[in-house]
């Protein structure tokens, strides 16, 4: 099928990562919000976590059209010769 | 409510990002749906890690991750069984031995490939009440979600005869539809790889605070075994899984290990997993036949995992709840001092999850709810559109047809799951009938398989009189049998007059339905046999070429290092599952 399941997945990771991470670092004095999740800033990390994870399924989907030019262009220029 | 969430407004804003999204990928692949192949099959041409994923995400419901959770709590890590030999060996037979006969075939469906292999009349059996069960576990699905969204989310509203109950429904309903007839199969699995990665994202810090709270894997483990005793079992019974299965009193399952290996890990994980379309559809969707082998074979390797995800928060849960000072309970049922386990998840979010977080276990929850019924429905398409429609309403018309009625099929399969879930609302007991009557024509199912894929002699009256007889005997067995402590006849006994005269009473639920399997099973086995040897085989041998055994040539996976050949991931997940299985004995 047509639409790389990756990009989709990456881009709602990346920007739930963002909007947790910032919130994370927004509330990180909060200690009442935090008494609940035992003092961990969990927003913080989970946020972090899920950027990073997004940032991966990106890079791999680009790797993958990247991957697909270079081949292309590999085949054209053995084509002129 | 006081056991509504206290959500933020980040919450929603996580979950606004999960519907967007979830719509999107059904808006994005809409281009891309030009026939009923597309539609109905995802055009046989997704990557192997896709469909491997979506194999057990169509699997992993809500539901599943509730009740799953509920019985980590109930019975302890003796839960394990459900996924590791009760999913294992079955999805690693599927790969190596059925799917050349399923792929290979081009069966479009399971019920399909019956038709091929068997007869007009057997295939027609199997649509009819796969069909049906599938709107049914959609409906179910649906009303298990809006009951939770109620009891979880802080609105409330009347209007009229309609509270927040109707509208969750609908919305579900809505957006399930909504990405189902744009993008077909294709927007389904893909919905289930979006829940899988989900679902681990955000139960990942459940049970990483749960683990916190009570003193790492060591503390869970001291913990579990003051509950162990507080049930009377001995110390290390809930966090062992073979331990104490030589007998149904020491095991918290209440089962045997013979029950356990030849009715769960046998009988009824060969028929689900091999058998159940819902779950073969996302091999069939594969882009070749070397991808559909792998389909089950990647999707073992999260299975093995996932308990960590959901069945460690349910023991988590319970030891927290026996734990005097850990300022955690599960609530009781109502009218009742007995816990009511489904609440494990729930409850654990409540309490450990700040709000940001929070929206994201909701999300997940969501999400397996939502994905559980698109899986339903895009199962239910592909049966009804072919072995249905197809088959016996209007045959031989162009693929386009085919494609628009694939389409309006979905919103008739959402249709009836709404009112599924409104009957289910009304009358409890009537689904949990239906059920029960869809447990005994599942339960003798996977003997026609095999006798099908590895016995050319086997004939079409065969299998369906054998099914019926099977289905039968699984009623009957019910009917003589009860569990202990079972309070209507809906558990067992009514051939007998009642649950107090019964032939045998099992010691728990579990055992009963894992032998109700097996007598199915056998009985069906024995009769195929016996009923085929007095009946003439009507297909020909050429017709049965690609769907036999014995008839197939044998495939061979051509220019793969040996490395990537299925059989050689077989042997590494069997080795994982056995390695598994010793290290948590």
């Amino acid at each position: 099928m047509g639409l790389d399941i990756k990009i989709p997945i990456g881009f709602m990771f990346s920007l739930l990562g963002l909007l947790l991470t910032t919130h994370g670092i927004i509330s990180a004095s909060n200690e009442a919000l935090y008494a609940r999740s035992l003092g961990i800033n969990i927003n913080l990390w989970t946020g972090i976590f899920m950027l990073v994870i997004g940032i991966i399924l990106l890079a791999f989907s680009r790797l993958k059209i990247f991957k697909k030019k270079l081949e292309e262009n590999i085949r054209e220029t053995e084509k002129s010769d | 409510m006081e056991s509504a969430f206290n959500l933020g407004w980040i919450d929603y804003l996580v979950m606004l990002v999960y519907f967007s999204f979830v719509v999107g990928i059904g808006w994005a692949l809409k281009k891309y749906m030009k026939n009923a192949v597309d539609f109905l099959e995802a055009g046989r041409s997704l990557p192997a890690w896709i469909t491997g994923l979506a194999f057990i995400s169509a699997n992993l419901g809500a539901l599943e991750v509730i009740g799953m959770a509920a019985s980590g709590a109930k019975y302890g890590m003796a839960t394990v069984h459900f996924y590791w030999i009760g999913a294992i060996p079955a999805m690693v037979f599927l790969a190596i031995f059925m799917m050349p006969f399923y792929y290979g075939s081009k069966a479009r469906s399971v019920p399909e490939y019956l038709k091929l292999r068997f007869d007009e009349k057997t295939r027609g059996f199997n649509a009819f009440s796969f069909a049906i069960m599938t709107v049914l576990s959609s409906g179910i699905s649906m009303y298990a979600m809006a009951l939770l969204a109620q009891t979880l989310l802080p609105f409330r509203f009347e209007l009229g005869p309609f509270s927040e109950f109707d509208f969750y429904l609908v919305f579900a309903a809505l957006i399930v539809l909504i990405y189902t007839y744009l993008g077909g199969l294709t927007s389904a699995i893909y919905n289930e790889v979006l829940q899988f990665f989900l679902i681990v994202i955000g139960f990942s810090p459940l049970v990483i605070l749960g683990l916190v709270r009570i003193g790492g894997w060591e503390g869970l483990k001291e913990q579990l075994e003051v509950v162990s005793l507080a049930h009377g079992f001995e110390k290390d019974a809930f966090i062992s899984t073979w331990k104490y299965a030589g007998s149904p009193d020491a095991d918290p399952l209440g089962v045997e290990w013979f029950g356990v290996i030849m009715g769960l890990g046998f009988v009824l994980s060969f028929g689900y997993w091999c058998t159940n379309f819902l779950v073969v559809q996302r091999a069939l969707a594969a882009g070749s036949m070397a991808a559909a082998r792998k389909t089950p074979l990647i999707g073992a390797i999260p299975k093995m995992l996932l308990p960590v995800l959901v069945i460690v928060p349910g023991m988590i849960a319970i030891a927290l709840t026996y734990m005097p000072d850990s300022g955690f309970t599960l609530p009781t049922k109502e009218g009742s001092d007995l816990l009511n386990y489904d609440m494990a998840i729930p409850v654990l979010l409540k309490t450990y999850f700040p709000t940001g977080v929070l929206g994201l276990g909701v999300t997940a929850l969501l999400a397996s709810f939502m994905s559980g019924m698109a899986g339903n429905v895009s199962a239910f398409n592909t049966v009804f559109t072919y072995d249905i429609y197809q088959s016996y309403i209007r045959p031989n018309k162009p693929d386009r047809h085919y494609f628009r009625v694939g389409q309006l099929t979905t919103v008739f399969g959402v249709l009836i799951s709404i009112l599924a879930a409104y009957v289910a609302k009304m009358f409890n007991n009537v689904m949990d009938f239906l059920q029960l009557i869809f447990a005994f024509i599942n339960a003798p199912l996977f003997a026609t398989f095999l006798l099908g894929m590895f016995w050319k002699r086997a004939t079409g009256h065969g299998a369906f009189y054998a099914l019926i007889g099977g289905t039968l005997a699984a009623a009957v067995h019910h009917g003589l049998t009860a569990p202990a402590g079972a309070d209507s006849m809906i558990k067992g006994g009514w051939l007998v007059g009642g649950v107090d005269h019964v032939l045998k009473a099992y010691p728990s639920e579990m055992a009963q339905n894992f032998w109700t399997a097996i007598y199915a099973f056998s009985i069906c086995l024995v009769l195929t046999i016996i009923i085929s040897l007095f009946t003439r085989q009507l297909k020909t041998e050429g017709q049965l070429k690609g769907l036999v055994y014995s008839l197939t040539p044998k495939y061979r996976e051509k220019g793969l290092a040996w490395y990537r050949k299925p059989e050689f991931l077989a042997v590494i997940v069997l080795a994982i599952a056995l390695v598994f299985s010793i290290l948590f004995w």
